[in-house]
């Protein structure tokens, strides 16, 4: 029996058309734009001026606190403007625009640090602070602070995140299959900050190639244990949860953090970037974004830099074939629709997918028929039907009692409904809601 | 204007499955069940069947119309009712009776309580009970399989006993073979165990239908019907054929799964079942009816909502100490709430105390 959770849904991977396609280097824009939130906890706080000359690798805005990230030119050039840009959500945040020289001339300040094996929990985690790196599987939490519990957590489970549930996103498994030695050291780090000897790689089984370079790749370790997990092909399988379910069996309770269960999940680009930030000090400049959607010409691969513009990325890996209806940043079942095509891409955009008007026009919602396939396939024991109707009537006391603050917004509700109800909207809406009447009552 | 995108919230995908997709495959599972009832009693099996589907639309457009509502006929809802009506009544039954009994499943049952989806019975089996209750005669005039019917005047054709009537007062019994081929008397539609098993597993193989529930519901009437069904004491009853006779294949299959009227929680859903059966046991051997399917699924519909309070889903990842401090923890914040809101009534009060006595010095002066 493969190891995996309770509920979830099994819709198209629709991976076929990507996992074939190496990663490829796509060159800078003229010009990219630094969104100061790209990460969750508060914005970053720019550094630079208007008219200052960057080097590639140079920090351009500060961490706004500790739950923050700092943020990284990743070309080199001059700072064009500090101003309100769209953000992909939609909003006008500050961002710092920069024009692109195309030297890519790299800080001269950034140096390798040599063996992690040398270097202290603290040091480590100070160096993962200062490279901006976020969880690059879509959530974008500060990787310091969820490498730093509080002392008394007792974490004896180090799991790499590479079920890559979504489907079209192949960006994870390409890089299981280029490098694979880069992720396993990233996990090894991060065993050595909690001083432990085994780790664990989650990997669903719909990607055999890369359960098989990866469980290779950990047969090669000496000094540490490395087991690679085959888990169910089952979304949402890489939710956080959800996987540590699958592989330790414990289940991460009301308002806990994973810490408290003992468990550490990190997404596979993440550890690589953690692994390259230690060795060669290098900050994240760059992600793995995967093209895709029935309107791209010809999907794949990129290694693409931060604030690219989406635009651009679909400009230089050959175009639409069709007028674009619906541009979706991540997957389809989390992923966010964005405004337009000018917004940048940040550090949590693992994918971009492009769909034309026909598939964009999505479904009329009809009356819930009671008939709990969304009850089924929750993977938080939810009821999403009743969540759905008291959202509706913005009955705040019943979605307390139905424990919306649990539901991990994975639609898988509102994929496999019938009626074609937008559960999801209405309990994200509702939270909102209820946070700012608390916030009021206060 | 036409550059605009779609910006909506994630999921951006959907399933295949939609309310028409699913009343769909009920209604194409439903079709052998109609052909069997045709070949047992005749073409008129055939005129009521459709007689009734046409009604139920119509009541149903009409209705929406009236209201000035969208329709919502597309959705092929009413023509599930329609057809499971049908199934529930004899062949005999006179035309006009059908038409009103598909006005009351449809107007009454569904669309005064807020049409699909809302309505707190099987819109079908209560249609049937009101008939039943109304007209009792004509619902009950069986006639043998494979006899001639009249079209007009069905009131004069030579009655025979059902198999559940016929074991319950001691007479024929007709053979398993022609139990579970469906030729026997009773309802056009549920006569044929064998053409709703296959209806049944079409449903199963579409994900329409789970098995929990019409396996719990029959197993538990095979049980209570082996334990008490028998003229010679306990444990001598005849469970196979007392769950071959009868509506109760139909029932589980096609109406105690019904979506609507139906407990969404799994716990909920046994419990539903649990319930059907026994009623359905108590009616037949100790009630005044040979057969308790249609009461037994009715009574359940209706505490249904109760069900679902009761059977509310386990909190992902709550042990019991946390359940138990979060309970403490919430008579605790209500309880100050309480005070909060007496205090505030105080405060309020002598407020308005004060405003009252500061206006009466006002009027002295």
């Amino acid at each position: 029996m493969l190891k995996t959770f309770h509920g979830g849904v099994h819709p198209n991977d629709m991976k076929a058309s990507t996992a074939d396609k190496a990663i490829v280097e796509l060159d800078p824009p003229k010009e990219l734009v630094f969104p100061v939130t790209q990460h969750i906890g508060a914005p970053a706080v720019p550094c630079v001026n208007v008219g200052d000359r960057v080097y590639m690798g140079q920090k351009i805005a500060d961490a706004g606190g500790y739950v923050s990230a700092c943020i990284h030119s990743s070309v080199s050039g001059t700072v064009k403007a500090i101003e309100k840009r769209m953000n992909p959500n939609g909003l006008f945040v500050d961002s710092i625009v920069i024009e692109n020289d195309g030297l890519d001339e790299i800080d001269p300040d950034i140096q390798g640090h040599g063996d992690f094996k040398k270097l202290s929990a603290k040091e480590i985690i100070e160096i993962i602070k200062a490279a901006g790196l976020v969880g690059l599987g879509g959530a974008t939490f500060p990787v310091h602070v969820k490498l730093s519990p509080p002392p008394e957590a007792k974490i004896d489970y180090v799991i790499v995140n590479a079920a890559e549930c979504e489907p079209y996103l192949t960006s994870d498994y390409r890089t299981m299959l280029e490098v694979p030695d880069d992720i396993i050291n990233g996990l090894k780090v991060i065993m050595h900050i909690f001083g432990l000897k085994t780790g664990y790689i989650g990997i669903e089984d719909n990607k055999p190639e890369a359960v098989k370079i990866m469980t290779e790749a950990a047969a090669k370790q000496k000094d540490v244990q490395i087991q690679v997990i085959t888990l169910k092909t089952k979304y949402p399988q890489g939710g956080e949860k959800q996987l540590i379910n699958a592989i330790t069996g414990r289940k991460v309770g009301p308002g806990q953090l994973p810490w408290q269960v003992g468990a550490i999940v990190s997404n596979a680009d993440t550890c690589r970037s953690i692994y390259r930030a230690v060795r060669s000090g290098m900050p994240l400049l760059t992600r793995i974004v995967t093209t895709g959607g029935d309107c791209v010409k010809s999907p794949g691969n990129f290694r693409v830099r931060i604030g690219t513009p989406l635009g651009y990325i679909i400009e230089q890996t050959g175009g639409l074939t069709d007028e674009p209806g619906k541009v979706v940043m991540g997957g389809p079942m989390m992923g966010l629709a964005v405004p337009n095509l000018d917004v940048p891409m940040v550090k949590g955009t693992s994918g971009l997918l492009v769909f034309n008007k026909k598939s964009a026009r999505g479904f009329e919602e009809g009356p819930c028929l009671r008939c709990a396939k969304c009850v089924y396939v929750c993977p938080m024991n939810l009821l999403p039907n009743k969540l759905d109707s008291a959202a509706r009537a913005d009955d705040w006391d019943t979605l307390e009692k139905l424990n919306i603050t649990d539901c991990i917004e994975c639609g898988s509700c509102a994929y496999v409904c019938p009626a074609k109800r937008r559960q999801v909207q209405q309990i994200k809406v509702a939270k909102v809601k209820m946070r700012e009447a608390q916030q009021k009552a206060k | 204007m036409n550059n605009l995108l779609v910006v909506s919230h994630s999921p951006h995908i959907s399933g295949r499955e939609s309310i028409r997709s699913i009343m769909r495959d009920v209604v194409i599972a439903l079709i052998p069940s109609l052909i069997a009832g045709i070949l047992v009693f005749g073409y008129r099996a055939g005129v009521v069947t459709v007689l009734s589907v046409l009604a139920c639309v119509f009541f149903e457009w009409a209705w929406e119309k009236l209201l000035r509502k969208k329709s919502t006929i597309g959705d092929l809802s009413a023509v599930v009712t329609g057809m499971l009506l049908a199934f529930n009544l004899p062949v005999t039954i006179p035309l006009w009776i059908v038409v009103i009994g598909a006005l009351f499943s449809i107007v009454i049952v569904k669309q005064f309580f807020g049409g699909l989806g809302h309505n707190f019975m099987n819109p079908a089996l209560a249609g049937r009970a009101f008939l039943l209750a109304s007209w009792s005669l004509a619902m009950t005039t069986w006639v043998a399989p494979g006899m001639s019917v009249p079209f007009w005047n069905t009131a004069d054709v030579v009655t025979s006993a059902t198999p559940l009537a016929a074991y319950a007062d001691g007479g024929n019994l007709p053979s398993y073979l022609n139990l579970f081929l469906g030729y026997t008397g009773g309802c056009i539609g549920e006569t044929s165990a064998l053409a709703i098993l296959i209806g049944a597993a079409y449903l199963l193989c579409r994900k329409v239908i789970k098995l929990r529930v019409p396996v719990i519901y029959i197993a538990t009437v095979a049980l209570g019907a082996w334990i008490f069904g028998g003229k010679d004491g306990f444990f001598t009853g005849d469970a196979l054929y007392q769950i071959m006779a009868g509506g109760l294949m139909l029932g589980a299959f096609f109406m105690a799964t019904d979506y609507t009227t139906t407990p969404y929680t799994p716990k909920g859903q046994v419990i539903f079942a649990l319930g059907c059966g026994i009623i359905t046991v108590l009616i037949r051997f100790w009630g005044g009816y040979p057969e308790g399917c249609s009461y037994s699924i009715l009574l359940m519909n209706v505490a249904t909502p109760l069900i679902d309070k009761l059977t509310q889903p386990k909190r992902y990842g709550e042990t019991r100490t946390a359940k138990r401090e979060a309970k403490v923890k919430a008579k605790k914040e209500e309880r100050e709430k309480a005070d909060k809101r007496k205090n505030a009534d105080k405060i309020s009060a002598e407020k308005r105390n004060k405003k009252n006595v500061g206006s009466v010095k006002k009027n002295r002066r």
